[in-house]
């Protein structure tokens, strides 16, 4: 029996076929076993190191990173201590310069009135009253009158004496009385310049005082200063919360910022259509539309150039160096530019209730409904008013915004810098499960595909194993 | 510096030029009155329609009614028509001026003793045509039932791609009532012809509904 017909006679027996392809299947398998395994590894092994290659180098930069995130953020710290303790400084001096400037003064008006209470002192000391041997005399003479009872010449002349004595005793005793008044009256003056005095001492302590608090203050801060220069982790962690803080905080003013400039926005978006008339659109939206917005957008960058010409805040280096005349130009030229768009948005306020009016007039028109009873209305001027009123103020109160912006801008570094960090410790640790899971998947098929040519696998490594313990050693390897 | 700073300035402008949105968001729409026979006592209701659209339509957009009578593929048949300007006060003003003549015009309404549909869709074509409007409907007010005088021609396809027909108030004639399939084959002669054009075809009849006139809906 040639070959064909062998083939044609198996291929009139279907059992057979059923039989014979499974087993030649397994044949096939077998024979391709050392192929499809070095194809398995090459897949799955070369998954697995290009996944941990690709994961010690997102490690590397997430390194980098936070290196560079702590450099930043020490420098931010340290550029706002700096400024702190500038301004504690100056302070200081406006304080030494103002209040103890007149310090020479203060001493001459002190020594002043330490004289005036010096001589007033002298001029109340006390003069001493007539001396005793007068009133003796007057005592003796006293009695001698009453033992010769008035009656002889010498008697009246004694008498006579005696009331010249006393009348002379009551104007030596007025006399002191007066004196006494006089010293009392002085004694009493001494008491303003006391209380002069103990005022200006008093001044002077608090002017000394709030200096010791503020050199306490800038001791404080020079600490402080000193550990983010040393770049301590203490500093580096105080500074990262503090920084998370501002952000939150900057985020909220800012977000409410938003919520007014979108206010503001809806309150001139229909009377900037009446003025920037066009049906054009840009990126779909309407060219109106797009000019409101734009003047708001205008309005904040001012508001943001007036903060920084008056040195508020230090977004823009280039105006922060100008010379302070050429900056108090820029406050002027900012202010009346803010001032201008101020009014026009009042006006457009005005101009978007007479367009609402009409607006209204047409629908009830149209609508065939007779104009509301104007004594039951409210009032249109009140909301006409409330919408000019708004119209001029917001331009200002988003001039503001530049403040919390800085910070927001500031902090938002440190804080997107954080979380860009974790960001990428979270992908190279995945990028490190994935490379085991690759491998591991790796290994999973190559003990598959075994299982499939277990029949023939089973008994060839009944003979390694067999050879193996006649010579000592395993031939073939287990499956891994 | 001043090259690449000049550069990115330039860029910039081009950019922003760009961005010019090119696409037409604005909505033209043509309402065909029919002023046929017993039909003309309907146009009350249609003043109601007319006023909802004048509402509801925007800076840009494109409305014009037109009658339809005898023959309707004329411009002289249309009562009135405006496209509305950007300027809020002025497209009240002619808003107000729509309004009025298309008053004016139902007031004094005289009946015609033809109805000429397929004419006054072809005006209509040709008007929406004009206004480049992203979104084209036509609008019509009638019981659909045409009739031409001796001599017109209309057994022709309408290209309709990029409209929408929408038939309002297709009243039940006496004769529908006898035979209601008259009434289904008349609506499904013209759903055909205007599907067959390309355009897409509603009916509201009811159109004191809740959002049955919202065009956006269609």
């Amino acid at each position: 029996m040639d070959g064909a017909a062998i083939g044609s006679w198996i291929m009139s027996q279907p059992l057979l076929i059923q039989i014979l392809m499974p087993v030649g299947a397994v044949v096939l398998l077998y024979l391709g076993r050392a192929t499809v395994h070095s194809l398995f590894d090459a897949i799955f092994l070369g998954l697995y190191r290009s996944l941990r290659i690709a994961s010690a180098s997102v490690a590397i930069g997430e390194k980098q990173l936070q290196v560079r995130n702590r450099a930043v953020l020490l420098e931010q710290g340290r550029d706002q201590a700096e400024r702190e303790i500038e301004r504690e400084f100056r302070r200081v001096h406006h304080i030494v310069d103002q209040d103890l400037s007149g310090y020479p003064k203060l001493q001459r008006t002190i020594m002043e009135q330490i004289s005036s209470i010096e001589e007033d002192y002298k001029l109340s000391e006390s003069v001493p009253p007539p001396g005793p041997d007068w009133i003796q005399a007057i005592e003796a003479v006293a009695k001698l009158t009453k033992k010769t009872n008035g009656e002889t010449i010498g008697g009246r002349v004694l008498e006579e004496i005696h009331k010249a004595s006393q009348k002379h005793h009551a104007e030596i005793l007025e006399a002191y009385r007066e004196q006494v008044r006089e010293r009392h009256h002085r004694l009493d003056n001494i008491k303003t310049y006391w209380r002069k005095l103990t005022n200006t001492v008093d001044e002077v302590g608090t002017v000394i005082q709030s200096l010791l608090d503020r050199t306490r203050d800038i001791d404080k801060r020079m600490v402080t200063y000193e550990e983010i220069v040393a770049g301590s982790d203490k500093a580096e962690r105080s500074l990262r919360s503090s920084s998370i803080t501002q952000f939150l905080i900057s985020f909220i003013v800012v977000s409410i910022a938003v919520g007014g400039a979108f206010i503001n926005f809806h309150l001139i978006a229909l009377p900037m259509s009446e003025t920037v008339s066009g049906a054009g659109r840009i990126a779909g939206m309407a060219v109106s539309d797009f000019a409101g917005m734009f003047v708001i957008l205008l309005e904040a960058t001012f508001g943001l150039m007036l903060m920084e010409s008056l040195r508020i805040t230090r977004l823009f280096p280039a105006i922060a160096a100008l010379d302070s005349k050429t900056l108090s130009r820029m406050v002027w030229i900012f202010f009346i530019f803010l001032l201008a768009f101020a009014f026009v948005e009042a006006a457009l306020a005005f101009m978007r209730d007479q367009i609402a009016a009409d607006n209204a007039s047409l629908r009830q028109s149209l609508s065939g409904v007779a104009a509301a009873d104007e004594e039951n209305t409210i009032n249109s001027w009140i909301p006409m008013a409330g919408q000019m009123i708004m119209g001029f103020i917001l331009p200002f109160a988003l001039a503001f915004v530049a403040i919390p912006f800085e910070s927001l801008l500031q902090s938002g570094r440190t804080v997107i810098g954080h979380l860009l960090g974790i960001l990428l410790r979270a992908l190279s640790t995945l990028l490190r499960m994935l490379a085991v899971i690759s491998r591991q998947l790796g290994r999973v098929l190559k003990n598959i595909y075994d299982l499939l040519v277990t029949p023939l696998l089973w008994p060839e490594r009944l003979i390694a194993n067999f050879r193996g313990t006649k010579s000592g050693t395993y031939k073939y390897a287990q499956a891994d | 510096m001043n090259r690449i700073l000049s550069t990115i300035v330039i860029s910039l402008c081009l950019a922003l030029s760009a961005c010019e949105d090119t696409k037409n968001y604005n909505t033209a729409v043509y309402l065909l009155l029919d002023t046929s026979g017993t039909y003309t006592k309907e146009l009350r209701k249609a003043q109601l329609i007319i006023k909802f659209m004048l509402s509801t339509l925007k800076a840009g957009d494109s409305f014009a009614v037109a009658r339809i009578d005898s023959g309707s593929f004329s411009e002289k048949d249309i009562i009135a028509k405006a496209t509305f300007d950007a300027r809020p006060s002025t497209s009240n003003r002619q808003k107000r001026d729509f309004a009025a003549a298309v008053d004016k015009f139902i007031r004094g309404v005289k009946s015609s003793r033809y109805t000429d549909i397929s004419g006054g869709l072809l005006q209509g074509r040709e008007y929406l045509n004009e206004t480049k409007a992203g979104s084209k409907y036509i609008l019509i007010y009638s019981d659909l039932k045409e009739e031409l005088p001796a001599g017109y021609k209309r057994d022709f396809d309408i290209p309709l791609d990029g409209y929408t027909v929408l038939a309002l108030n297709v009243t039940k004639l006496r004769s529908d009532n006898i035979d209601p399939v008259e009434y289904l084959q008349r609506v499904e002669s013209w759903e055909q012809k205007v599907t067959e054009g390309g355009g897409k075809w509603y009916i509201v009849n009811d159109i004191e509904k809740d959002g049955a006139l919202d065009l956006a809906n269609y």
